[in-house]
C-alpha cells in the first residue's frame, strides 16, 4: 500500500486534473454539448469494455452476451427512478442494477463457463438474447417499445466518476492476488488448477465482476438518454463493446480506454457523411485489423511506476 | 394430429434454409476457425442477385438458382483473399472481428447503392397448395426441400468423394501436415469458401420465393441463427449443420403454433444452452479429451 502511494497519489492528481480540465472546456464554451454528449458515450462505452476486456482479455472467457447485463442495469435506473425521482433513488438504481446483473451473472456463468471458446460465446449470446427476450414481454419494462421520459440525473461528471471508480475496481482486481489467480486460468486451466486454483471459481468472479460494470454503465445510459427500448440491447450492441476491446488489444485496459475513444471521435465525425457513415466505419474497422492484427496497443499498458524507474534507470546510466 | 404435420412441414421448409447456411458456416469453421459472420450477408447478396436477374434478364429459376450460387462463390472466394487471408495467423478473435467489418460493409453497402427498402421478390414459380390428408404443402416448399436436399447430397458426396474433398478433410485435421504432402493449401480454403458460400446464395433465392420480400439487412438474423443450429449440430460436423438446422426449423415453428411467437428466439437459445451443457461439443461434435 505504502509502496505505491506515490503512483496512486499521481493517478489521483491526473484524475481530478482531467475533470478540471473537462470542466473548464466547457465553461469556456470549447465542449459544446454536442462534443459533451460524444465524452458522455466514450466515458459509457469505456466502463463497458473494460468490464469486458476483463472477461475476455483477463480471464481468457470469450463472452458475447455483455449488452444483456448492460440491458439489467438501464431497466433497473428506468423503473426505479420513476417511482423515486431524486438523486438518492439513481444511486439506489444502479446499485440494484448491479445486484440484479450479479444474480443474472450467476445464473448465466455458473452453468455455461465450463464451456469453450466458440461454444461459450454463443452460450452467453444466447443468454444474453434471453434477458433481451424477457425484457421485451414483460409488461412491467413497457414492452417493445421500451421506456422514455426517464429523470436525467447522470450527466457527464456522474459518467466521469463512474469511469474512473470501475477502472480503479477493474484495475486493482487484475493486479490482485485475485487478478493473478483468474491471469492464470487464462494461460493454462490445468496447470492452474494443479497449483490449487478453484478455475470455476475465477472465472466467474472475472464474469460477475465484469457484468456489474456493464450494468453500472446500462443504469448511466438509461438515465443520460432518457429513452431506452429493448432492442439497443441487442447482439449488435454486445458486438459493437467487443469490436472496442479488440481494437484497443486485448488485456491492455489503456488500449481500452484508446480504442473507445478513436471509435467515440470516429462515429462524431463520421454523422456528417450520412449514408456513407456505417461503409467507411467497416472499411476502417476491416483496415485496422489487417494492418494492426494485435488491436492498437497490443497488450501494451501504460504505468506510471514503470515512466519512473525508466527515467530513474536513465539517470543511473548516465551518472 | 394435422397441425402436428403441418408444423413438420412448415418447420422443414424453414429448417432447410437454415441448414443451407449453417453448412456454410461449419465448413469455414472447420477449416479455419472462424465464425465467418459475413456469411449471411452472402446469401442476402444471393437474393439480390435472384431479384436482379429474374427482374431484368428474365432468368428462369434453375438458372436464377445457378448463377446466384455461383456470385455467392465469387463473393464468398473474394472475401476470404481480401480480408480473412491475411489475418491467418493472428489471433481468432481479430478475424473474428474483421469477419464482423465485412458484414457491417456488406449490409450498408448494399443499403447504400440500393437503399435499405424492402423489396418484393418475382414469383417466377407460381404457388400451387396441395392437400394430403389434410395437410397442406406448396409446390415451393416441395421445391425448397427438393433443393436443399440435393445440393447437401452433392456436398456430401464432394467432401467424402473427391480428391479436392480429400484435401479439405486433411487441411481441417492439420494444416501443416496437409502441406507437407503437398496439398495447396491456400487453394483448399478458397475451394471452401466457395462451397459454401455458393450454398448460402442458393439460400437466397429460395428464401425470396418463400417469403418474397428482400432487403439489405435480410441476412442479419438468419445468420445468427444458422451459426446457432451449426454450434448445435457440432461446429466444424457437416451432417451436423444440416440436422442443427431443421432442428431450429422446427423448434421455430412449433413454438409459433402454439402461440409464443414473441419467445420463439428465447426458446431457440434456452434449448441451444442446454444441448451445450449436457453435449459440451455439439450433438455431432467430436468430444476431444484434455490432455496435459
Amino acid at each position: 500500500m505504502k509502496a505505491n502511494f506515490k503512483y496512486n497519489l499521481i493517478w489521483l492528481i491526473v484524475m481530478i486534473a482531467g475533470f478540471y480540465l473537462i470542466n473548464t472546456l466547457i465553461l469556456v464554451g470549447v465542449i459544446d454539448s454536442f462534443i459533451a454528449n460524444m465524452l458522455v458515450t466514450i466515458g459509457i462505452n469505456i466502463i463497458l469494455a473494460t468490464g469486458l476486456n476483463l472477461i475476455i482479455g483477463f480471464a481468457g472467457q470469450f463472452s458475447l452476451g455483455h449488452a444483456g447485463f448492460m440491458a439489467i442495469g438501464a431497466y433497473a435506473t428506468a423503473i426505479v427512478t420513476q417511482t423515486a425521482s431524486s438523486p438518492v433513488g439513481f444511486y439506489a438504481s444502479i446499485f440494484i442494477g448491479i445486484i440484479v446483473s450479479i444474480i443474472a451473472a450467476l445464473i448465466v456463468g455458473i452453468p455455461t463457463l465450463r464451456l469453450r471458446g466458440d461454444y461459450l460465446a454463443i452460450a452467453t449470446m444466447g443468454a444474453s438474447e434471453i434477458i433481451r427476450i424477457i425484457i421485451n414481454n414483460l409488461k412491467m419494462t413497457g414492452g417493445a417499445a421500451g421506456m422514455f421520459n426517464i429523470p436525467q440525473f447522470a450527466d457527464w461528471p456522474t459518467v466521469y466518476i463512474m469511469v474512473c471508480l470501475t477502472t480503479i475496481i477493474i484495475v486493482n482486481f487484475i493486479h490482485s492476488r485475485a487478478g493473478r489467480a483468474v491471469k492464470s486460468v487464462r494461460e493454462d486451466e490445468i496447470a492452474a488448477e494443479a497449483m490449487g486454483i478453484n478455475i470455476t471459481k475465477w472465472k466467474l468472479a472475472a464474469f460477475v465482476l465484469g457484468a456489474s460494470t456493464a450494468a453500472v454503465a446500462g443504469s448511466l445510459h438509461a438515465s443520460y438518454l432518457q429513452t431506452i427500448a429493448p432492442n439497443d440491447f441487442g447482439i449488435m450492441e454486445s458486438i459493437s463493446i467487443l469490436i472496442i476491446v479488440v481494437l484497443g488489444g486485448v488485456g491492455s485496459i489503456t488500449g481500452t480506454f484508446v480504442a473507445a475513444v478513436v471509435l467515440g471521435v470516429l462515429d462524431t465525425v463520421l454523422q456528417n457523411f450520412g449514408a456513407l457513415r456505417m461503409v467507411i466505419y467497416a472499411i476502417a474497422l476491416v483496415m485496422i485489423m489487417i494492418f494492426k492484427p494485435s488491436g492498437l496497443l497490443g497488450t501494451w499498458e501504460f504505468s506510471v511506476k514503470r515512466l519512473f524507474s525508466r527515467s530513474k534507470r536513465k539517470e543511473r546510466v548516465e551518472s | 394430429m394435422q397441425t402436428f404435420f403441418q408444423q413438420i412441414i412448415n418447420g422443414l421448409s424453414l429448417g432447410s434454409i437454415y441448414a443451407l447456411l449453417a453448412l456454410g458456416y461449419t465448413m469455414v469453421y472447420g477449416i479455419i476457425k472462424l465464425i465467418n459472420f459475413a456469411h449471411g450477408d452472402i446469401y442476402m447478396l444471393g437474393a439480390f442477385w435472384g431479384y436482379y436477374v429474374i427482374n431484368v434478364w428474365h432468368f428462369n429459376f434453375i438458372s436464377a438458382l445457378l448463377s446466384a450460387m455461383l456470385v455467392g462463390a465469387a463473393s464468398g472466394v473474394i472475401i476470404e483473399y481480401f480480408a480473412y487471408r491475411p489475418l491467418r495467423h493472428s489471433p481468432r478473435i481479430t478475424a473474428l472481428i474483421t469477419a464482423i467489418g465485412v458484414s457491417f460493409l456488406l449490409e450498408n453497402g448494399m443499403s447504400y447503392l440500393f437503399t435499405s427498402n424492402t423489396r418484393d421478390f418475382p414469383q417466377i414459380i407460381k404457388q400451387v397448395n396441395y392437400h394430403l390428408g389434410g395437410v397442406q404443402i406448396s409446390n415451393i416448399q416441395i421445391l425448397i426441400l427438393a433443393t436443399s436436399c440435393i445440393l447437401m447430397i452433392l456436398l456430401q458426396l464432394i467432401i467424402k468423394k473427391t480428391k479436392m474433398g480429400r484435401a479439405m478433410r486433411a487441411v481441417s485435421v492439420d494444416a501443416d501436415a496437409a502441406e507437407l504432402v503437398g496439398i495447396n493449401i491456400n487453394w483448399t480454403i478458397s475451394f471452401t469458401f466457395a462451397l459454401g458460400s455458393s450454398l448460402a446464395g442458393a439460400a437466397g433465392v429460395l428464401i425470396g420465393l418463400y417469403y418474397n420480400s428482400i432487403d439489405p439487412l435480410m441476412g442479419m438474423t438468419p445468420g445468427i441463427k444458422a451459426f446457432v443450429a451449426a454450434v448445435l449440430g457440432g461446429i466444424g460436423s457437416v451432417p451436423g449443420a444440416s440436422v442443427g438446422g431443421f432442428i431450429i426449423g422446427i423448434l421455430e415453428t412449433f413454438v409459433q403454433s402454439i402461440g409464443l411467437s414473441a419467445y420463439k428466439d428465447a426458446v431457440v437459445y434456452f434449448v441451444l444452452i442446454v444441448i451445450l451443457l449436457i453435449l459440451p461439443a455439439g450433438i455431432f461434435g467430436k468430444n476431444t479429451k484434455e490432455k496435459v
